[in-house]
């Protein structure tokens, strides 16, 4: 099978969804998510078939290509969709309230459609080859997104989220755009295999290379949400429904990530460009790490909390690229390898949390830390899994969270002793000590919380798929945080 | 040496397994005591195997490898430091859980004992660790509930605040602890490939590889890491306040157990692996061991709760397992391994005397006690007994070793260095415990009774643990070469 024959099932699910939606009663919808999760599923199991060859590098028109990486990003993007359809049909009932005036179902089969369609363009993305191609795609996301947050339209907060990320979005594509043309200029090409090569020239303008790195930096820096691009996150995160928070905090940041990966390492690997690059990526990176977990300390309303947890995460994530492209020697899982286990670790963990939050939210309306309050003895199973997904993010040992982590630090250390740069590594500590801090703030309100003592209990309504898939992660978070390597195994 | 599982790979599962079918649906109660059962067994065994074999070396090794590189091993293995541990943490467990129906408050119960099994497990799996990451990860999973139970079970009005204070010190502590730890695996390991098997790192005969200058700087996190946890002066004051709130289980758990792994940790990780490191620092160690002891001892004396005056003095005797692991030679380890089972054991047992008393009073201020002895004369036996345990009259295992670490301090006759005036000052902390301890039970039991006449003795569940730790702090205490010996020269290097 050839590999792209993916993406286009998934557009076809997609379509076939959005047909499907036009004959479904307007009463109920949910059979659309099923369809979704089912055909989405099926996409993953047919993934066995197109396994690259360890090595394998097919490429097809010079601007796709398909290799271990590629699979791996692409199998995460998928599942991170299949997920989050599972979240959207817990989150039916609040969608119902925001989207019709009689809470009928008949406005929500769109919103089932759009995260497959986003999907394609993410596995797409993971298998671009050059700058145009990683453009397009991207925006093929990027569109998804827009709709999706602004999606439950009776809701001012979703609004304003919605024009917010519409309107910084389509700046940030502007700085892209810009930073492409600036890079075509520069290297006369668009391919990121010839970028490296023409790059490392003679009578390369080095001022004018670093101004198209910082103006991509500019672009992706806004998808990945690092400081000073930051801004929009926490509005954006806490108007958003919930199911397109966390896809969002997933598949955005993965998208930003593979294209950064791709983008980042032909500019660092060229000597007389290296430095001031990564002068600006260590900046970028202490800045989202202090700025990240501060800002955190402070958030009472959960998904704000996240919104700033995540931006400390892509903070994390960063740490893995001064010791790209350079002579650094990494003992250990390299820097792709380190930053696709930590998005995997990342995918697991955050959409366990937020699945837990989904079904909180539809049944007590509040998305403040006290809508927590008493969940440890109300719904001990959900606080367990909101517990260990928390836990998870903080990085304590046993779970997926610790190595994602330690794999980052370990990178950073080690190119820390060969080539400097202790700076990262001391904020990075910094980083992750706030970080207790905020997480248990968490798990303090659920378990110490007594809000919930008084006044009228809410019911926790689960579907059967919604605890399957909590299990699955949760088990997930525990699995490869105790056994590392079978993670590892699948990317290497 | 894959592939059988050893009887310490049950030990560690049991708890772990157990804790999974309590939170599946099963009888928290019945199945903790069980496993608790269970574990006592096997933890008797271990510690007799061990016993017949010699402390010396590694028994029952196990290990799988996770991850290559870098390299992660789920390793476990007992030496006689190790079987000792075992043995306190399966004996406190054990207690704790024969304790546990009594406790007020518990609810349903079911996640109390889920987390009174992961405490026990989180224990169990760090003192027998052969791996740097699993090592700090099972101290980790035990430190979790803990603070979770002191949150929810806890009493008084500030269980939240304490709670919480606990968590965050703690939380620094050991994020501290890891910082000095990773600094050790990176800078340790041998050429070729990063590990976290701790014989591995473990530097080989001749010369240390890494100069004093480092050794000095990487003892310095996991000195403070470890510090924390084991509350050394001045990182103490989140001990006596979280053991007042806790329930008496955990107390007992944490104090008698959890709080000596940062004992263990540098016995185990931080001296073997960094010599010079300890040198730099032992002046250091000597007087914040000073502090432990005398300060903390006069603010001991001050108390006018029965549960925070055992808080503290729990604190106190940490002093004097420093002073044992200072002294640098095998008496004084020896001391200092015997004093942690000793305390272990003690500090257990007046906790759970003092959580039946709070269940049986109004309050534990020693001003409204007097006279109890009279109609609960098995608590004020047994609570006698505890006391004077816990002060070191002879006869106790806390006597023994007491002794020993004193011996040890003046091994080289006529010579008066700092380790020795140390010593001299630390002797007096023998007569602080006696003043606050024979207080304390001077105005619980004797004297002019007010009021609490109706409350009755122990009940009869709650005996046999408190009559079994009283025997074996009288057996380790006559025959204290079953655990002395067990413990041989533990840094080979020094």
């Amino acid at each position: 099978m050839l590999p792209y024959y993916l993406e286009i099932y998934v557009v076809i699910l997609g379509v076939l969804m959005l047909c499907l939606e036009l004959f479904s009663g307007r009463r109920s919808r949910s059979k659309i998510a099923l369809v979704g999760v089912a055909g989405l599923g099926l996409v993953i199991g047919l993934m066995i078939f197109a396994v690259p060859a360890p090595g394998e590098d097919t490429q097809y028109w010079g601007i796709y290509h398909y290799d271990q990486w590629a699979a791996f990003y692409k199998g995460l993007a998928l599942l991170a969709t299949l997920l989050v359809l599972v979240m959207a049909r817990e989150f039916a009932p609040v969608f119902k309230h925001y989207t019709s005036r009689d809470e009928e179902a008949s406005g929500i089969g769109e919103f089932y459609c759009l995260p497959v369609f986003v999907c394609a363009g993410l596995m797409w993305m993971s298998s671009a080859k050059d700058l145009v191609t990683i453009f397009v795609s991207l925006e093929l996301v990027t569109m998804g997104f827009y709709v999706l947050v602004a999606f439950m339209r009776r809701n001012v907060g979703s609004l304003e989220a919605g024009v917010k990320y519409l309107i910084l979005g389509a700046l940030s594509t502007g700085f892209l755009v810009y930073g492409i043309a600036w890079t075509y200029g520069v290297s006369g090409t668009f391919s990121l295999d010839q970028l490296s090569v023409s790059l490392s020239g003679d009578d390369l303008p080095e001022s004018a290379a670093v101004f198209a790195f910082a103006l991509l930096m500019v672009g992706i820096g806004f998808k990945i949400a690092v400081v000073p691009f930051q801004i929009w996150v926490p509005d954006v995160y806490q108007g958003a429904a919930m199911p397109v928070t966390a896809f969002l905090s997933v598949a955005s940041k993965a998208a930003g990530f593979i294209v950064l990966l791709r983008v980042v390492e032909p500019f660092l690997s060229v000597a007389s460009l290296r430095d001031p690059v990564l002068y600006l990526i260590v900046f970028v990176v202490c800045a989202t790490l202090i700025y990240g977990n501060l800002a955190a300390i402070a958030q009472k309303n959960i998904k704000r909390l996240l919104a700033y947890s995540s931006i400390a995460h892509a903070g994390f994530l960063l740490m893995a690229l001064p010791a790209m492209g350079g002579s650094v020697t990494v003992s250990g899982p390299g820097p792709h390898a380190s930053i696709a286990f930590y998005l995997a670790g990342y995918l697991v963990m955050t959409l366990l949390c937020f699945l837990v939050l989904t079904i909180v939210r539809v049944a007590t309306e509040g998305e403040d830390l006290v809508a927590l309050e008493g969940l440890g003895k109300r719904a001990p199973l959900l606080a367990f899994a909101m517990l260990v997904g928390v836990a998870s993010l903080a990085g304590i040992p046993l779970t997926v969270g610790f190595f994602g982590k330690f794999f980052l630090f370990n990178i950073a250390i080690q190119n820390a002793m060969q080539g400097g740069l202790w700076i990262v590594v001391f904020v990075a500590v910094l980083g992750a000590a706030t970080g207790f801090y905020y997480y248990f703030k968490i798990i303090k309100a659920m378990y110490w919380g007594t809000a919930a003592d008084e006044g009228e209990v809410a019911e926790f309504k689960v579907g059967r798929l919604a605890m399957v898939s909590i299990l699955v992660l949760l088990i997930a978070v525990f699995f490869f945080g105790i056994f590392p390597g079978t993670l590892l195994g699948l990317i290497q | 040496m894959s592939g059988q599982v050893t009887i310490i790979e049950f030990i560690i599962t049991i708890p772990l397994v157990i804790a999974l079918a309590i939170g599946c649906g099963g009888s928290g109660r019945g199945l903790a005591l069980f496993a608790a059962w269970a574990n006592l067994l096997l933890g008797a065994i271990v510690f007799a195997v061990v016993l017949a074999r010699g402390g010396g070396d590694m028994h029952f090794q196990s290990s799988h490898i996770l991850l290559d590189s870098p390299e992660l091993t789920l390793g476990f293995a007992a030496d006689g430091m190790s079987a000792i541990l075992v043995l306190l943490t399966v004996i406190v467990t054990f207690c704790a859980v024969r304790i546990s129906p009594q406790q007020p408050g518990k609810g349903s119960g079911r996640l109390y004992y889920v987390s009174l099994m992961l405490i026990a497990a989180g224990a169990l799996g760090a003192f027998c660790a052969t791996d740097l990451f699993f090592l700090y990860a099972f101290h980790e999973l035990a430190l979790i509930p803990t603070f979770l139970m002191i949150g929810i079970y806890g009493h008084g009005r500030e269980k939240v605040a304490t709670a919480w204070k606990i968590t965050i010190y703690l939380g620094v502590g050991s994020l501290i602890l890891l910082g000095g730890l990773i600094a050790l695996y990176v800078q340790l390991s041998p050429t070729g490939g990063l590990t976290f098997d701790i014989s591995k790192l473990a530097p080989g005969p001749g010369d240390h590889p890494l100069s004093a200058e480092t050794q000095k700087w990487i003892f310095l996190p996991l000195l403070i890491g470890f510090g924390i946890l084991v509350s050394l002066f001045p990182f103490h004051s989140w001990a006596a306040p979280a053991y007042a709130c806790a329930p008496a289980p955990v107390a007992m758990l944490h104090a008698g157990v959890l709080k000596k792994f940062g004992l263990y940790g540098i016995l185990r990780v931080a001296m073997p692996l960094l010599p010079e490191g300890f040198d730099a620092w032992k002046e250091l160690l000597l007087i914040l061991l000073l502090g432990n002891i005398i300060y903390v001892g006069f603010v001991t004396i001050s108390q006018r709760y029965l549960d925070r005056m055992l808080g503290h003095s729990s604190v106190m005797h940490m002093g004097y397992i420093f002073l044992g692991i200072a002294c640098c030679n095998s008496i004084g380890w020896g001391g200092a391994v015997l004093m942690m089972f000793a305390h272990g054991i003690s500090i257990a047992l007046l906790f759970s005397l003092c959580g039946s008393l709070r269940a049986r009073l109004d309050t534990l201020e020693f001003t409204r006690l007097g006279g109890l002895g009279a109609n609960m004369p098995f608590l004020a036996v047994t609570f006698g007994f505890a006391a004077f345990a816990s002060i070191g009259l002879p006869g106790f295992a806390n006597f023994a070793s007491e002794i020993t670490i004193f011996f040890a301090a003046f091994r080289e006759a006529g010579e008066l260095g700092s380790l020795q005036v140390v010593t001299i000052v630390a002797l007096w902390g023998v007569v602080i415990s006696a003043v606050y301890m024979l207080r304390a039970y001077r105005r619980i039991f004797q004297g002019e009774c007010i009021g609490n006449l109706g409350a009755a003795d122990l009940e009869r569940e709650a005996r046999l643990p408190v009559v079994l730790m009283i025997v074996i702090l009288l057996i380790t205490g006559l025959f204290p070469n079953i655990i002395l010996k067990l413990v041989p020269d533990l840094v080979g290097t020094l």
